[in-house]
């Protein structure tokens, strides 16, 4: 378990922020200069602020009030930086073996070539960090804070400085490493797509101050939050894949109330991944539609109209399906038409293809 | 190889000055890495004034360095007397003092050198290493050394050349002892007072050149290496 408590004033921003990460992958969220980094580098020990407390597994690691100040060597907080920060006058095997030669001999990890498995850096292994990818630099970057093995794994925006297409190369290593009985790890993100493959808990950051901490699933149908404001608000799903269906193209994943057909998707049946139904992409339908291109038809009940904060034409609808809550973002006009009230039994109608863009 | 056209006393300055220039850049290169990095990384009120007088050497006239460095270690000079009572080292008109002259005029070229190099390593990645369980000296000898060994390199390079050539220090702190103090610069000098020199003092001008030529040529090719090497290529 860590827990942070920090203040620190800049000039001209002030950061104020306290929260908990247990094990699995928390995820502090928000838009850049909000202060997600510099809590980062106070954990890792790079950075002293004015004020605070950082105990991770009891242990303070950082104390203002009794003037502890644990280097960042003995803190074993292990950093994934954004730019990779290989070393480059040493080899990739030399990067992989720098922390790993200086963890203690009691410290309990995946070994050599497990990391060099799992994040396939086989063929890598005698080239220099100035002739890898991108791509390639951050997974070295990754298996060499692993191999370190840290009690907790820092993650600075690993994937901010790829491309679109290195992302998702990269986001099934980063979700394979979860899986396994690692480190608990904070990752700090501005992407919201890395956030929903990711997260098991979710930190959402404002100017240098604490919005709300929960699971992702529930914070992302709170209409009072930012996140409700973007253009990708909408609800998270924890679906299983059921089976595939190659002849028609497609998959069908089980959620808790019932089915959705998506694209064919890569995933092993049995597979647990996190899809995001995007408020936008879910109209409303007062009776059954015949006849119509949509694969997936849901009824559920309507539990709630609230009032967009941003948009005064617009409302959110929040729809039960079984267990599962889902967000339909509609004109107010629509709510009008349908004549639509808080109870009513209605359909969820969603688009196969509008759930084409989760990663994986 | 080289008596063959040169004359013995031609020969020794010659084997004096790469000796001396060699030992001079072996004497500052620790205490230059170690005053650079004071400099860039250090934060301490008297910075600005260790700045300046590593860089005294190259603004001062040579002459004044030799006087001084004559005051601080002649046989009665606050350093050079304790020096010969206790340990019974006379530094003044011996190869030693040549040397000395010789580091301290080259001392701010390696001092300049190495503090590019220094300013050119990312202090993120020492960051990085320290988060991976490196201390402060784990992480200077095995991440910011190496990468600022271009700079050391150039810097003792670069000293090393204009160490060949270093004449009033030398001169004036160790005098003009053919085969003892006599360096290159200083052997060319007396050719060219004495009267049928001309040839000695062409020959030896010839090595000179060739010498600083040369050691340019292969300053620039271990950067070029060191880049490479370092992925900065």
């Amino acid at each position: 378990m860590l827990e942070v408590r920090l203040r620190h004033r800049f000039p001209g921003f002030a950061l104020d922020a306290g929260f908990t990460a247990g094990p699995g992958v928390t995820a502090l969220f928000g838009p850049s200069g909000c202060g997600k980094s510099t809590i980062l580098a106070a954990i890792a020990g790079l950075f002293r602020p004015d004020e605070g407390r950082v105990t991770l597994a009891g242990e303070a690691l950082l104390d203002t009030a009794t003037r502890r100040f644990l280097p960042p060597e003995r803190r074993r907080c292990a950093v994934v930086f954004q730019e990779g920060r290989l070393f480059p006058h040493l080899s990739v095997e030399g990067n992989l073996r720098y922390g790993l030669r200086r963890a203690p001999a009691g410290a309990d990890g995946p070994g050599f070539e497990v990391v060099v498995d799992l994040l396939g850096l086989g063929g890598l292994l005698a080239r220099r960090p100035r002739a890898l990818s991108g791509g390639e630099k951050q997974r070295v970057a990754l298996g060499r804070a692993l191999l370190s093995r840290p009690r907790l794994l820092l993650m600075d925006e690993p994937l901010a400085a790829l491309d679109a297409p290195r992302r998702a190369e990269i986001l099934p290593f980063l979700a394979r490493l979860r899986d396994m009985e690692g480190p608990p790890i904070l990752y700090v993100t501005h992407a919201l797509e890395e956030v929903d493959a990711l997260a098991d808990a979710l930190v959402l950051l404002e100017a240098g101050r604490v919005l709300a901490q929960g699971s992702p699933d529930e914070l992302s149908l709170r209409p009072d939050l930012p996140l409700a404001a973007r253009r990708d608000a909408g609800a998270v799903l924890t679906c299983t894949v059921a089976a595939h269906d190659p002849a028609r193209g497609l998959t069908r994943l089980a959620f808790p109330g019932g089915t959705l057909e998506v694209p064919l998707r890569r995933e092993a049946p049995g597979a647990r991944l996190r899809i995001r139904l995007r408020a936008r992409d879910i109209a409303v339908a007062r009776t059954r539609p015949e006849g119509v291109s949509i694969h997936n038809i849901l009824p559920c009940r309507l539990v709630a109209i609230t009032p967009s904060a941003q948009h005064p034409d617009e409302v959110l609808l929040r729809l039960r399906v079984g267990e599962a809550v889902l967000l339909s973002r509609v004109l107010r006009d629509a709510v009008a038409r349908l004549e639509l009230r808080e109870g009513d039994e209605v359909f969820a109608l969603l688009k196969a293809v509008a759930l084409d863009h989760a990663p994986g | 190889m080289m008596e063959g056209w040169l004359s013995a006393e031609e020969a020794q300055a010659v084997w004096l000055s790469l000796s001396v220039a060699t030992r001079s850049v072996l004497v500052s290169l620790g205490p230059a890495v170690l005053v650079a990095w004071l400099l860039v990384r250090g934060r301490f009120p008297g910075r600005f004034l260790l700045d300046a007088l590593v860089h005294l050497p190259l603004v001062v006239p040579p002459v004044v360095v030799g006087w001084a460095l004559l005051m601080l270690f002649g046989v009665r000079g606050p350093i050079g007397a304790p020096l010969e009572e206790w340990f019974g080292i006379r530094l003044v008109f011996t190869s030693d003092a040549v040397v000395l002259a010789t580091a301290v005029m080259g001392f701010p070229l390696i001092v300049r050198a190495v503090r590019l190099g220094l300013e050119s390593v990312d202090e993120g990645l020492e960051a990085a290493a320290r988060t991976l369980g490196a201390g402060r000296w784990d992480v200077f000898v095995t991440i910011t050394l190496p990468l600022m060994l271009p700079g050391i390199l150039a810097g003792a390079v670069v000293a090393f050349a204009a160490g060949l050539g270093e004449f009033g220090a030398v001169i004036t702190f160790a005098s003009n002892v053919p085969g003892e103090t006599q360096t290159l610069p200083l052997a060319i000098y007396t050719a060219t007072q004495t009267p049928g020199g001309e040839a000695t003092a062409a020959r030896l001008a010839g090595i000179s050149f060739a010498l600083a030529l040369g050691g340019l040529m292969l300053a620039e090719l271990i950067a070029r290496r060191m880049h490479r090497w370092l992925g900065r290529g």
